[in-house]
């Protein structure tokens, strides 16, 4: 077993984990968070993206032990309070999201997005998306979301 | 995902002492290959020596007429370098179009070349562009690193710790991207570095290859036009549910020729 102690959504959490515990296994399993998804065991679907450091990455293919000492945050840690975070009201605006499975994965895929794109083009956050797969909306929705979400994030910057 | 220990070396050395002496243990970089590996349980180390922590192999330096890039830097890194955008800004192109943006943030240039994978897209450009594979033990040409389907010159205790890529004249990178992982059903990569052409193909074999008659063609007459009617030869190529092989011979030419207009 190995002891890990990271800051997740601004609060420090200590664990014991196995070794091969992944990311998103502590986040659900140990620490209650399930707004982060598992839908797929290929890496590729994107529903368990969280932030570790600031950057967007999978969580279902990095062990918690790796993320000693980081940063993470998940969908949980956007809103403040019963306040939205610009992107998510923006998904909420825009009818972006159907079942919602891949929505706290698109949400935090989008977040990162928008902090290195200030105006942006639909083909930027197509590509941006290719790490995102929803089964329900057709994407073009979730696109216009993230354009608006992207915008307004700017404005409060 | 069977269990193992999991260890963060302090240095290169610390690193390449504990996979020597243990022959179950292997590094983890990115973990973007190896941890899908094991999920899959299709690997079953003793031990992970995570190369996360040390600082040494990361980063780009300019060094005189070559781009050197640590073991460890991420993707993400090589793509949007200001280093790598202005004197190799093919590699730049490449590295963006590693699989995902979330692939990209955790996903390591050493890692990818270590691995070996015959539809990545790094193989194309160490042996495109020519570079120097940079262990803890020695210096590898790009010629003698890749031997075959996920087999390099590496030995077990071996550890990359830099590519060093020389600044060509003129390179440029196309892939037929699989639709959903974005690894290379086809890439090429083409470059005139010092005068003399290569042309590296990625995807297509069961390791990455140099296309010698589009090199030599090229070699006398730099256009797409000059590699139009150069038929890359279906045998030994790959055949899976993506392509056949007889349809990645034929994208080869194609790949080759939008390297050369990226080129310019
Ligand atoms: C969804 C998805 C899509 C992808 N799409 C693409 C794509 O389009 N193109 C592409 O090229 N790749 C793609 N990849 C693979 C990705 O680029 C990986 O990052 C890369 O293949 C491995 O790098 P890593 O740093 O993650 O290595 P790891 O997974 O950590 O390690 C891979 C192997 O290399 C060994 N190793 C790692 N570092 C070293 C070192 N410094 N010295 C010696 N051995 C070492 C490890 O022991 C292991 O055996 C994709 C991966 C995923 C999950
Ligand atoms: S659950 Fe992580 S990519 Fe699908
Ligand atoms: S809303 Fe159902 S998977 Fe995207």
């Amino acid at each position: 077993m190995a002891t890990v102690t990271l800051t997740v959504n601004g609060k420090s959490v200590t664990a014991t984990v196995e070794p091969r515990t992944l990311l998103v296994q502590l986040l659900r399993e140990q620490l209650a968070l399930t707004g982060t998804h598992v839908g797929c065991d290929t890496s590729q679907c994107g529903a368990c993206v969280v932030h570790v450091n600031g950057d967007s990455v999978k969580s279902c293919t990095m062990l918690a032990v790796q993320a000693n000492g980081a940063q993470v945050t998940t969908i949980e840690g956007l809103a403040t309070g019963d306040k939205l975070h610009p992107m998510q009201e923006a998904f909420r605006e825009n009818h972006g999201l159907q079942c919602g499975f891949c929505t706290p994965g698109m949400v935090m895929s989008a977040v990162d997005f928008a902090k290195h794109h200030k105006s942006p083009t639909e083909q930027q956050i197509r590509e941006w998306l290719e790490g995102n797969i929803c089964r329900c909306t057709g994407y073009h929705n979730i696109v216009k979301a993230i354009k608006a979400g992207t915008e307004a994030m700017g404005r409060t910057a | 995902m069977y269990n193992f220990e999991y260890r963060q070396a302090q240095s290169v050395a610390d690193a390449a002492k504990a996979v020597g002496a243990d022959e179950e243990a292997k590094l983890l970089a990115g973990g973007m290959t190896l941890i899908p590996t094991l999920k899959q349980r299709l690997a079953k180390p003793s031990d992970l020596i995570d190369l996360g922590g040390i600082a040494e192999l990361k980063g780009i330096k300019r060094e005189g007429n070559a781009v050197v890039i640590g073991a460890m830097t991420r993707h993400v890194e090589v793509a949007t370098s200001d280093v790598v955008k202005g004197a190799i800004p093919a590699l730049s192109h490449l590295a963006e179009g590693i699989g995902d943006p979330q692939v990209r943030n955790r996903g390591t240039i050493g890692g990818s070349i270590a691995n070996n994978d015959p539809a990545a897209d790094y193989p194309a450009a160490v042996l495109g562009l020519n570079a120097t594979v940079i262990t803890n033990k020695r210096r590898i040409a790009a010629d003698d690193f890749f031997k075959a389907m996920f087999e390099t010159a590496l030995a077990a205790d071996e550890i990359v710790t830099a590519v060093s890529f020389p600044v060509p004249e003129k390179a440029g990178y196309a892939k037929f991207p699989n639709p959903a992982s974005r690894y290379a059903v086809v890439g090429v990569l083409v470059a005139r570095t010092g005068g003399a052409v290569r042309v590296a193909v990625t995807g297509a074999g069961p390791v990455v290859f140099r296309q010698k008659e589009m090199e030599a063609a090229l070699g006398k007459s730099w256009s797409a036009d000059a590699i139009a009617g150069v038929k890359q030869s279906a045998g030994g190529l790959n055949s899976d549910i993506h392509a056949s092989a007889e349809y990645r011979a034929h994208l080869v030419t194609v790949m080759a020729k939008r390297a050369v207009a990226a080129a310019g």
